[in-house]
């Protein structure tokens, strides 16, 4: 079970899980699947239906969205791999609450924010008997000039301090 | 016969199909229909009380059937129900609903 995602993509969701940050965020994962492999190649940031004195530890993502959604997927001849979320102050491990709510089959993608900044991402998928997630392999499709634009930005941010 | 579209990550219990055909004469019937072809599916419709699962939301047509009669709500043939997910989660370990904005 791997979920590849390219590190623009990756880094994509970082940002937004530290924009959002200390609420959590979610959206869907677009993308191409071969077997137990998957290719991620769009992300459809979708907004926390939380009600807001919830949405530091909580997201929901309403049936509505998901109907747009598999309709956006459908026509960009792409599936619908997963979703993925942001954890403020807390590791990138599915809680009880998370699993309580676990697709099967979907690729749950949980990026830790930590004091506002990204530190990890893991990826899960519930587990037949929907008694635990399992971890897959989280492959990062590593691109130069994503890594020298976040390192220029980088380190411009800390120049201006 | 009234059709059920099954979305994508229940798919691999239904054969990989998108669309099932059932005899039946309302949703609850529709659901059984579904549920004793493939079996499998049943553990991600239902929980262990035989309520079905907080993240599924049955839609007839375009209107969710929680605004109609339930799973009473009456099929009158060539009609189509979507099963649409909700997708909740969190890093807190309360149990409960999640409430939407309304």
């Amino acid at each position: 079970m791997t979920l590849h995602i390219p590190q623009e993509l990756l880094l994509q969701i970082w940002d937004y899980g530290e924009r959002t940050y200390p609420e959590e965020n979610a959206g869907l994962i677009l993308g191409a699947i071969n077997g137990d492999e998957r290719w991620a190649s769009r992300l459809l940031p979708l907004e926390n239906q939380s009600q807001s004195e919830s949405r530091h530890n909580r997201y929901l993502i309403n049936p509505e969205d998901m109907m747009a959604g598999e309709q956006e997927a459908e026509s960009l001849d792409l599936e619908i791999l997963g979703v993925f979320h942001s954890h403020p102050d807390h590791p990138a491990e599915p809680s009880e609450f998370d699993l309580q709510w676990a697709l099967p089959w979907f690729s749950y993608l949980i990026t830790s924010v930590d004091r506002g900044q990204a530190l990890d991402s893991r990826s899960w998928r519930l587990n037949d008997d929907r008694s635990q997630m399992i971890e897959e392999v989280l492959h990062v499709q590593l691109d130069l000039d994503t890594t020298n634009r976040r390192f220029k930005l980088k380190t411009q941010k800390e120049k201006n301090r | 016969m009234n059709s059920i579209r099954i979305p994508t990550p229940l798919r691999p219990y239904t054969d990989n199909l998108k669309e099932i055909e059932v005899d039946a004469s309302n949703v609850g019937e529709a659901l059984d229909a579904l549920t004793e072809r493939y079996p499998t599916l049943r553990p991600h419709l239902y929980d262990e009380s035989g309520n079905l699962r907080a993240y599924v939301n049955i839609f007839l047509q375009q209107e969710d059937i929680r605004n109609l009669r339930g799973q009473a709500t009456p099929l009158t043939g060539g009609d189509r129900l979507m099963i649409v997910p909700s997708i909740a989660g969190g890093r807190s370990a309360r149990f409960g609903r999640p409430t939407a904005v309304r």
